[in-house]
């Protein structure tokens, strides 16, 4: 039990996927400019996350055994496929889910913070429970951050910013004191990383 | 290399992706791998020759392929074209480097989703032919690769005093650890975008003020 605890925890905070291992950035970055649309960006991360940690475990312990080379190729496909299978489900299920989530689960089929949730998952060796786990907190974790994110984007917009650092060079910054913050983290539960 | 009037010739397409158009200063492309393996700099160098042999290969694959993939499965058949370069690029880095291997980890296999790559395919090696589609790959890659290297060794130098391992600095000089941390690279890259925009701002305003001189 503690140990899925340990797993949630590092995946939202310790090492939080977009400012620590940097996966995810071009949502980061592209998407973040409004709160509304991040925090909902975020809450279909955790969905996909979620999807690709299920279809990384199967595809580990039914297929891949056999055929390990295969194994970034099958990510992909299966990932991506599921996650398109999955959106057609939604859409005639649930409309209002799908147009809260919807028009995100395309951008996120194939960004790095999901196939690293995989590749991460399988080099680590977690089992089913702690897939899922480390899934939903990831995808936590990359929410926040995103969140985070627009707040500042929102309050930087508003004030009076030298015209030579405006655009991608002061979010870098301001994603850097972020990633700061967050260094502080890595003192929680001792030094486990 | 007869150039015709109108249309860029193989060499530009080659050097466009060095500077005007580099993928990481001017396009803002390619992050994730960017910034997370670039703490040393022979990391940064591995990292970014991988990425060009995958972009100079995939482009030349989907080049050839241009005419064959119909247009709706065209995203799905370039992904698993990378997919498998990169698939190859990891073992071949394993078998040379084991260590390498080790300090890259799974950022090798996320080449795939590196958007250079298939922001390549899709803008330029489906459109283009063989001999183009290779020169654009090369010139992007190496770009690429140069902009990893131009973060790396800031990243090394002032984060461990050293470049390429041996040190540079002297003895006396305290690391800042902060640069090799996830943050340091966010400011790194940050400050080089920051003073590449400071020369394009200064370049136009010399222009403006050329044009004016004429004009008066």
């Amino acid at each position: 039990m503690s140990n899925l605890a340990w797993i949630f925890v590092s995946a939202v905070l310790v090492n939080n996927f977009t400012l620590s291992y940097f996966l995810g950035l071009c949502p980061f970055f592209g998407v973040s400019s409004r709160l509304e649309t991040a925090f909902r960006l975020g809450l279909a991360n955790i969905f996909v996350m979620v999807i690709t940690s299920v279809c990384a475990w199967s595809l580990e312990t039914l297929v891949l055994p056999h055929a390990p080379y295969l194994r970034l190729i099958s990510f992909i496909v299966v990932i991506a496929s599921t996650v398109q299978f999955v959106e057609m489900v939604i859409k005639k299920l649930s409309p209002a889910l799908f147009k809260a989530l919807g028009i995100y689960l395309p951008l996120i089929t194939t960004n790095c913070g999901i196939l690293g949730l995989a590749l991460f998952q399988t080099s680590r060796g977690y089992g089913f429970f702690e897939g899922l786990v480390f899934a939903v907190g990831a995808g936590m974790g990359m929410t926040l951050a995103l969140v985070l994110m627009a707040g500042l984007r929102e309050e930087a917009e508003l004030s009076d910013v030298p015209k030579v650092a405006r655009g991608i060079a002061l979010n870098l910054i301001i994603a850097g004191m972020l990633a700061m913050a967050f260094q502080g983290f890595a003192g929680l539960f001792g030094s486990a990383a | 290399m007869s150039a015709t009037l109108e249309g860029p010739t193989t060499t530009d397409e080659f050097i466009k992706g060095l500077w005007k158009e580099n993928p990481v200063f001017v396009q803002v492309l390619g992050m994730c791998p960017t910034l997370a393996v670039t703490n040393s700099a022979i990391n940064a160098l591995a990292m970014g020759l991988a990425t060009m042999v995958v972009l100079v290969m995939s482009n030349a694959v989907i080049s050839l392929l241009r005419k064959f993939i119909p247009k709706q499965v065209r995203i799905a058949s370039y992904i698993l074209i990378i997919a498998s370069f990169v698939t190859a690029v990891e073992y071949v880095i394993q078998a040379v480097s084991l260590d390498l291997h080790k300090a890259l980890g799974a950022f090798i296999s996320l080449i795939v989703v590196n958007c250079v790559i298939l922001g390549r395919a899709e803008a330029f090696a489906s459109k283009n032919d063989l001999v183009k589609s290779l020169a654009d790959g090369a010139g992007m890659g190496l770009g690429f690769t140069f902009a990893l290297f131009l973060l790396g060794a800031v990243r090394e130098v002032l984060g461990s005093g050293s470049l390429f391992g041996v040190a540079v600095l002297p003895a006396s000089f305290q690391p800042w650890v902060i640069m090799i941390l996830p943050s340091g690279g966010f400011f790194t890259l940050g400050s080089w975008l920051l003073f590449f925009n400071y020369l394009s701002k200064r370049k136009a305003r010399k222009a403006a003020l050329a044009t004016a001189e004429v004009a008066s």
